[in-house]
């Protein structure tokens, strides 16, 4: 088995230009490049007889609804070879197209079109970027922290029209969120104070 | 003279027997061929990565029961292993193993569910009957250390919720010595088979390289060949003092599957046996008291243990900045947790990484020039479970 250390040498050493940063976590290799070096890591990454990351795990975003730049792109590989993780981040303004990498790995198709259902992040040569996991004629994304927990629409069967109609989520009680941290070492300006 | 052909498209489900839950399959057909097959999932969305956001972390176990719900405790044990390494917390050796013996038992839950309905849906009710009877028993193994028969909510960050109720494991070593038998007679029913064999052999075969571009994982990856098992190659909790084999398929067709799975359950019993000939005695949860509750009867006594108890049951635990991914080797395959924590007593995201959510996504793939009655073979032997692939 290769030493993850060694990974990470390797990585650096062909890779240099492209990696903004990388670091050893977990015993799993975090790395973030740029939004246009994507494809070519991730080929360089599957092909290259010294990483072998052949299989694809999971494609998943993060919202950051704070940040300049939104989103965070997150592609999760493992190499059986070597038995080894990786993890590479890319950085993704609102509204920007990222390349899609089902020319690579085949099944990044639904994990991206589940990105694109739950994030709104469009891919780029994708062949069939439609919603996946949200019903026909969804709106909106849920998954961003901007979208209500309740939802916006609700559906009941009406026994008037005799079919399924959809009607604003209407709550008997409205979801409560308690804010259970401690008032004396949880509030804000406390943690901030401590940071300091 | 040739005669004019039309493609016709068949919808299959969303609420059909074989469809294995709610999955809406359009199907093209030229005659009885596949020739294109659409999945379109999401009708089980439950919306469970937006609701774990918004829970504590003790809050968000029980959402791990209602993913892959024929094996519960298994997924529990993702979210608790991502938990524990962010937190760095040693887990007691007795809750290791206990851990352990029910991902085992859950991995036999799941196994006998797949092998009976996947001999259901090509023509066979007898092991359906015969399986389901041994389930119920494991199903009570689960109620008498949880109090329920499928929704656990057993496992915790540090540990297990309670340790085993007296004589549970005689029960669960009972069970031992009288379900290989049962193997053996569901064996004795389908392996040689010759209905159950032409329904499977050489049906839905995948080939090494493409068991890696899709994703694959578990069963589905070690039928074609690939000796991947994440219980060996990357060992959580105490895997690496047990001893047992990794069954490998050859052709990865159906049939390799369903005996790749049959042999696991072999395994899954020689695990159980293992993990209740050397049960340690000991704790069964982290004694850190900002983590794991005080026993009841603490609270009663000590002012320390009150507080704790309040604490832990509003504000939750909090867990450090951090980001992680862990898997465990589920029954259907590689079941990972991407958390990222921030500090507070909730993730600020979980991405739930289901193994039947790739494997579905290969249908397309898997089902091309096959016939129409193939379709409920192949996706029965994909061991897809709603629940976790639409979330």
């Amino acid at each position: 088995m290769q030493n993850i250390q060694d990974l990470e040498k390797i990585l650096n050493s062909e890779l240099n230009a492209k990696i903004k940063s990388s670091l050893i976590k977990h015993n799993q290799i975090y790395l973030k490049i740029d939004e246009v070096d994507l494809t070519e890591v991730i080929l360089f990454l599957k092909i290259n007889s010294k990483t072998k990351f052949r299989q694809l795990i999971d494609i998943t975003a993060v919202d950051f609804p704070e940040n300049e730049i939104r989103f965070k792109l997150v592609y999760l590989l493992l190499s059986h070879e070597f038995n080894q993780r990786i993890i590479i981040e890319i950085e993704v303004k609102e509204k920007e197209i990222v390349d899609s990498i089902t020319s690579i790995f085949p099944a990044a198709n639904w994990m991206e079109r589940e990105v694109f259902d739950m994030y709104g992040i469009d891919f780029k040569d994708h062949p069939d970027l439609r919603r996946i996991l949200t019903d026909y004629g969804f709106e909106g994304h849920p998954l961003r922290k901007d979208f209500p927990l309740t939802g916006h629409n609700e559906v009941r069967y009406s026994h008037e029209t005799k079919k399924v109609i959809y009607e604003p989520v209407k709550l008997e009680q409205n979801y409560r969120n308690f804010d259970y941290e401690s008032p004396w070492e949880g509030t804000k300006y406390i943690k901030e104070q401590t940071k300091e | 003279m040739a005669k004019e052909t039309k493609t016709l498209n068949l919808n299959f489900g969303p609420q059909h027997p074989a469809a294995h839950g709610v999955l809406r399959l359009i199907l093209q057909l030229d005659g009885e061929i596949v020739e294109k097959a659409d999945p379109h999932i999401g009708l089980l969305h439950r919306g469970t990565e937006k609701l774990i956001e918004n829970k504590t972390y003790t809050q968000a176990v029980p959402y791990f029961d209602r993913l892959d719900y024929v094996a519960p405790m298994n997924q529990e044990h993702a979210f608790a292993l991502a938990i524990e390494k962010i937190l760095k917390i040693e887990v007691p050796i007795r809750a290791q193993y206990i851990r352990v013996m029910f991902c085992e038992i859950g991995r036999i839950l799941s196994h006998i569910l797949n092998v009976t309905t996947q001999a259901m849906d090509v023509g066979a009710l007898t092991p359906t009957l015969w399986g389901f009877e041994e389930r119920e028993i494991l199903m009570g193994f689960y109620e008498k250390v949880s109090g329920s028969r499928l929704h656990a909510n057993y496992f915790r960050a540090g540990g297990v919720h309670q340790d085993l109720p007296k004589g549970l494991d005689k029960e669960i070593g009972k069970f031992c010595e009288r379900f290989p038998k049962i193997i053996n007679d569901l064996e004795l029913l389908l392996t040689d088979n010759r209905i159950f064999k032409q329904r499977n052999v050489d049906i839905g075969v995948v080939s090494k390289q493409d068991a890696l571009d899709y994703s694959f994982s578990g069963v589905m990856l070690r039928g074609s060949g690939v000796p991947w098992d994440l219980r060996k190659s990357q060992p959580y909790d105490c895997y690496e003092q047990f001893e047992f084999k990794i069954p490998v398929g050859k052709n990865g067709d159906c049939y390799d599957r369903y005996l790749c799975r049959i042999e696991e359950m072999k395994e899954s019993v020689n695990i159980i046996n293992q993990c209740l000939a050397n049960l340690p005695v000991g704790p069964i949860k982290t004694d850190d008291g900002k983590i794991s509750p005080p026993p009841k009867k603490e609270i009663k006594q000590s002012m320390e243990a009150l507080i704790h108890h309040f604490k832990l049951y509003t504000e939750g635990y909090r867990v450090d900045k951090d980001e992680i991914y862990t898997a465990v080797e589920a029954p259907k395959g590689e079941f990972g947790v991407y958390l990222i924590s921030d500090g507070s007593s909730k993730p600020y995201k979980c991405k739930i990484r289901a193994p039947g959510f790739s494997h579905l996504q290969a249908m397309d793939y898997l089902i091309k020039g096959h016939m129409l009655a193939d379709v409920p073979a192949v996706l029965g032997s994909m061991d897809i479970v709603f629940g976790e692939v639409d979330r």
